[in-house]
């Protein structure tokens, strides 16, 4: 089979990590490369965004590189504001929307994930914003340029994190979430409480136990009726509620998709010929919307495009909730893993450990200062898929 | 090669924004306050995303 030109879908931090990597391997210097990107090509981290405010940092800064330096860089031809209409895998190439076709001998798709968008009634509810990209991140930034109220949906990672960094630059920030605390799916209640304190000090606002139903417009402002009746004014509203895979184009091509675009331990999809990894891959049933893992796949990827074929595997993967005002680390206990929470909390914050029936260390939850323990328990734990 | 007198610097990670600050070191690593990051073994890896030290760029300077 001629290995042929790869060709990659997607330029966050999937795509061109994919590529960072390949070339970083002998084998993978030479092997033509094109990447495909229906948005500008502009090389940056997404985690970045939810920080940019206390950085000081406009949304134009927080790209590394242009397209063009990143072709450069990487020795590939870089196509931007190009969306791939289909995959044709007989003719192993995929059709983008303006008719031309691209041929692949290996395909990757690092197409990322949508924003949940939740049902909404009321005129402003288009209104409502989300940040998956750097597009959408300065779309945010010009319509909270000189207003003070935030209303954001989903006191998850970004919640909070966005919470944190609009709060410590001085916004009214109001969160809404239907769970009882902030990361309640990853954190005991201690710990999300405590979490809930100390941004509330920072002047966060929470509504907990109750959903935004409507956004209306009302007198210049939007105004959220939430479950319970009660109202939230505010200037701008962001929705960050959970990210959904982006399946559809592997699912048009006849390719096995469930929560995600399935794939092996070598990211291979159904097609042995189309590999899938990032946001909107489900490697061996787990959806892991984070950076590390992400780093993970992209380095086993490269090797097996480079010719040795590489299995993924996930060491425990703890993960940095970026809340400078009460800092967090979570490594979630593995999904219905026996066992309970032990916590224990001080002034310096919360240390919670999930043991097994056995009192193996299967998770933990770390807040504020308790966070620099994260390297010696993060040993203790199991890997998430050896 | 920096010598002793030269200031610790800061190195940030480019993909999550983790920052090493060679004054305050990472004692919980087993990386001593003031080591530099030359010093730094090469199969070290970002402790929030796990990229390697080559995905790091120096940030400012700080005062010794």
């Amino acid at each position: 089979m001629d290995e042929g030109r790869i060709v990659i879908v997607g330029t966050g931090l999937a795509g061109y990590n994919t590529a960072r990597e390949l070339r970083r391997l002998e084998a993978g210097r030479r092997l033509p490369l094109a990447i495909v990107t229906r948005d500008d090509g502009r090389f940056y981290s997404k985690p970045d965004l939810s920080v940019a405010l206390a950085r000081g940092k406009a949304p134009d800064e927080l790209a590394l590189a242009g397209p063009e330096e990143m072709a450069a860089q990487l020795e590939a031809e870089i196509l931007t504001r190009t969306t791939v209409a289909r995959i044709d895998r007989e003719r192993r190439a995929i059709e983008l929307e303006d008719g031309r076709g691209i041929a692949y001998g290996r395909l990757v798709l690092a197409l990322g994930a949508d924003p949940i968008r939740l049902p909404l009634a009321g005129d402003a509810a288009g209104e409502v914003l989300s940040v998956n990209d750097l597009a959408g991140y300065a779309r945010f930034r010009e319509r909270l340029d000189g207003h003070e109220r935030v209303a954001i949906l989903g006191a998850g990672l970004i919640g909070c994190e966005f919470a944190n960094d609009l709060a410590a630059a001085g916004h009214a920030v109001t969160v809404v979430d239907p769970a009882p605390w902030p990361l309640a799916r990853f954190l005991p209640e201690p710990a999300g409480r405590r979490l809930e304190r100390e941004l509330a000090g920072l002047g966060v606002t929470w509504r907990f136990g109750v959903t935004a139903e409507r956004v209306d417009r009302v007198d210049g402002a939007l105004a959220l009726r939430l479950s319970d009746g009660s109202a939230v004014t505010a200037d701008v509203a962001l929705s960050a509620v959970g990210l959904r895979p982006r399946t559809a184009l592997a699912a048009a091509a006849g390719l096995e998709v469930r929560r995600g675009i399935v794939v092996d331990r070598l990211l291979r999809t159904s097609d042995p010929a189309i590999h899938a990894l990032g946001d909107c891959a489900e490697v061996e049933g787990l959806v892991l919307p984070f950076v590390m893992p992400l780093v993970q796949e992209a380095r086993a990827l490269a090797r097996t495009l480079a010719g040795e074929p590489t299995p993924v595997r996930f060491p425990a993967m703890p993960v940095a909730v970026k809340t400078p005002a009460h800092p967090v680390v979570v490594a979630p206990p593995p999904e219905g893993a026996e066992g309970a929470w032990e916590v224990a909390e001080d002034d310096a914050g919360v240390r919670a450990l999930y043991r097994g029936p056995t009192g193996r260390l299967l998770g933990f939850a770390l807040t504020g200062a308790h966070v620099k323990e994260r390297p010696a328990l993060a040993r203790e734990l199991p890997p998430v898929l050896p | 090669m920096s010598t002793s007198e030269t200031p610790f610097r800061r190195w940030q990670c480019i993909v999550c924004g983790f920052v090493y600050d060679e004054a305050e070191g990472l004692p919980e690593e087993g990386i001593p306050p003031g080591t530099r990051w030359e010093d730094i073994p090469e199969d070290w890896a970002c402790p929030d995303c796990g990229v390697a030290k080559a995905d790091f760029e120096m940030v400012e300077i700080t005062e010794t």
